[in-house]
């Protein structure tokens, strides 16, 4: 006779045994520390963040150490504590024009205020694998580097200052308004920008970055030019209503993106640059940068673009880019579905029935 | 029958009792109010995320989470299944941050949240069902945007939906929807009722339990009170029709429960036994069966 699936319970206790097992790997190699991961996996950490929505970088590796590398999963972990946290409030803007930068590109003038940092970035090297690495970094082990870290000024001129000072680009937006929590507030379109950069913010890298790329291939084309792209440490200030004045809290490590599109004109605006705007923990130059294309595809309907491209459709890429919601959604697939299917059985089959009977009548 | 209710272990750790913290608690119950003071309405809430993944139900979990209390005896299926691995999961999930008892038993039970059946069992007064919803928007298939369908809720515009269940007729001679078939609360509001088979779906009528309706992902919350009509959508000449089997349950002899297909060897050969693991259960217990 048959048993219905039993023995659900024991079958889930071994799958987690045997996760535990997986991760570990081979005990003859030494176990992975936190440590490591938040050190030498920097950029995994940097994405576990900003898609994690929280900024703590020893959790984030403790994710990443958890999910045994799968990012997606190591989001999620990070998403679910991140929502048992209380809330004291929210920050000040962060001052970007003041981030101590460890890299500061602009792709619109050869020569820049406060000057151009290339810093660490992967644009320049020629992806040969180094067989070396596999020995140890040779190359920072003699306890010499060839270059100190640096950082420039602390307060170098952002480049859209430059054209907004000329009238040539919208001017940015006061922030006077108190802002939007995606987390405590149902998603409702059309949404305001604010709730839109959140949802970008926290959105999957990879649907972004080919939204944004669809767009440059004239699927909603923004013309866009990278002013600038910054990355380093910004302090975070609060206001404790008890004070009255801004206090810092700590600092975080950001990059931005600000890009530059062009835009014909209305007949209310004259013809000027707009903007398109990229924000992301760490050092998320690929996320921030896709970000900034795909927020000026979605500001289309303020400047009486007209929608026709998935990249501009608010609903249509808000309801689709957290990845926490499509992977569970997509993998709930897995689970038993035996009810819905015996019920299109049935359906299935008296229609096969009555075509039969319907066969033979003629 | 002694019953098979188990005290679980108690609250683990340093999260609050089930789980969501009571900011959180309230804000879903406030929906859920709302919800039941609009019978059918889908009502937008802040959904958390929680440590289950979307699609697994999160909607019933924080439903459950927020009306559950430390007296509640929780029963939890999937398909009709308390076995059913996800039932199992989510069951461990409220004895672990709960602390409440669980039970199998639908008639024990004062909270049962389920994924697509509703108990064999009828329902009695004081117990509630909190139903997992993948796509709480019964209109979705007609119309993938959120702005028109609300606004075709707000007017009552349902022809297109009418519509979907003529072309089907018209073509096939029967209405194709197989689950998950579109009812109408109150006389008003177009509701989906979850994936349920349709056998379910005349349980949903003037039932005498509270039945809640969360959809984590999709931030909905809806409900049809205690004693509400639910009509499921038909016409004069071609009347809504529940699924039928030749065989009964190969188990417990039942005729009139939802069955199962199993297929039991190389060759195809098929038995059928009830969904409701509750229900054939206690029915071999109560000396039937074959």
């Amino acid at each position: 006779m048959y048993v219905a699936v039993k023995g659900g319970e024991q079958a889930i206790d071994a799958a987690h045994d045997l996760v535990a097992r997986d991760r570990r790997g081979d005990a003859v190699t030494p176990e992975l520390s936190v440590a490591q991961v938040e050190q030498q996996l920097g950029l995994a950490v940097d994405r576990v963040m900003a898609e994690g929505a929280l900024y703590d970088r020893r959790l984030a590796a403790l994710a990443i150490k958890q999910a045994a590398g799968d990012i997606v999963e190591a989001i999620f972990l990070l998403r679910a504590y991140r929502t048992t946290l209380p809330r004291f409030g929210a920050s000040e803007p962060v001052e970007t024009a003041k981030m101590a930068v460890a890299r500061r590109i602009s792709a619109v003038f050869k020569d820049i205020p406060g000057g151009q940092f290339l810093g660490p970035t992967f644009d320049y090297s020629h992806r040969l694998l180094d067989f070396a690495l596999e020995e140890g970094d040779a190359s920072l082990s003699e306890g010499e580097t060839r270059v100190e870290a640096t950082t420039g000024p602390d307060h170098l001129l952002p480049v859209s200052h430059i054209l907004e000072r000329e009238g040539l680009i919208e001017p940015e937006m006061v922030a006077d308004q108190p802002v939007g929590d995606i987390t405590r507030t149902p998603p409702t379109y059309p949404a305001d920008r604010d709730v839109r950069l959140q949802a970008l913010a926290r959105g999957d890298e990879g649907f972004l970055l080919s939204l944004a790329y669809s767009t440059q291939r004239g699927y909603g084309r923004n013309h866009p030019f990278a002013g600038e792209i910054r990355s380093g440490h910004v302090a975070v200030e609060i206001v404790p209503p008890e004070l009255g004045f801004a206090i810092t809290m700590g600092e975080v490590e950001l990059t931005e993106c600000q890009m530059v599109n062009q835009f014909k004109g209305s007949a209310e605006k004259p013809p000027q640059f707009t903007r398109g705007y990229g924000l992301a923990f760490g050092r998320s130059e690929r996320k921030a940068m896709a970000m900034s294309l795909v927020d000026r595809a979605l500001r289309a309907a303020e400047f009486d673009e007209e929608i026709s491209a998935p990249a501009q459709d608010e609903e249509f890429v808000l309801s689709h880019a957290d990845n926490v919601e499509a992977s569970g959604f997509v993998q709930h697939l897995k689970l038993p579905h035996y009810v819905d299917f015996q019920a299109e059985l049935d359906v299935l089959r008296r229609l096969r029935d009555e075509l039969d009977l319907q066969e033979a009548a003629e | 029958m002694n019953a098979p209710i188990a005290k679980t272990e108690s609250t683990a750790g340093s999260y609050n009792f089930a789980y969501l913290d009571e900011q959180s608690k309230r804000m879903i119950r406030r929906a859920i109010l709302k919800a039941v003071a609009i019978p059918g309405y889908q009502v937008p809430f802040a959904g958390r995320e929680m440590p289950l993944p979307y699609g697994w139900g999160t909607g019933g979990i924080q439903v459950t989470a927020s009306v559950i209390g430390r007296d509640d005896i929780l029963k939890v299926i999937d398909q009709g299944a308390d076995d059913t691995t996800n039932a199992v999961s989510i069951r461990k999930f409220f004895a672990k941050t709960a602390g409440v008892r669980t039970t199998t038993r639908t008639a024990e039970a004062s909270l049962i949240q389920t994924r697509h059946r509703i108990p064999e069992t009828p329902l009695k007064a004081g117990q509630i069902i909190v139903f997992q919803v993948p796509i709480p928007e019964p209109l979705r298939w007609l119309e993938p945007r959120e702005t028109m369908t609300r606004r075709m809720h707000a007017l009552a515009d349902y022809g297109p939906m009418y519509l979907k269940l003529y072309e089907d007729i018209a073509r096939f001679g029967r209405v194709t929807t197989a689950y998950d078939f579109p009812t109408v609360v109150n006389g008003r509001y177009l509701m989906s009722p979850s994936p349920i088979p349709r056998l379910d779906n005349p349980k949903l009528d003037r039932s005498p339990a509270l039945q809640l309706f969360g959809a984590g992902r999709e931030k909905r919350i809806y409900a049809i009170p205690p004693h509400t009509t639910v009509k499921s959508l038909d016409f004069e000449d071609h009347p809504f029709t529940t699924e039928r089997w030749s065989q009964h349950c190969a188990r417990c002899g039942a005729s009139d429960s939802f069955l199962d297909e199993l297929v039991v060897d190389d060759r195809g050969t098929r038995r059928y036994v009830c969904s409701d693991t509750d229900y054939c259960d206690s029915r071999l217990a109560a000396g039937g069966g074959r």
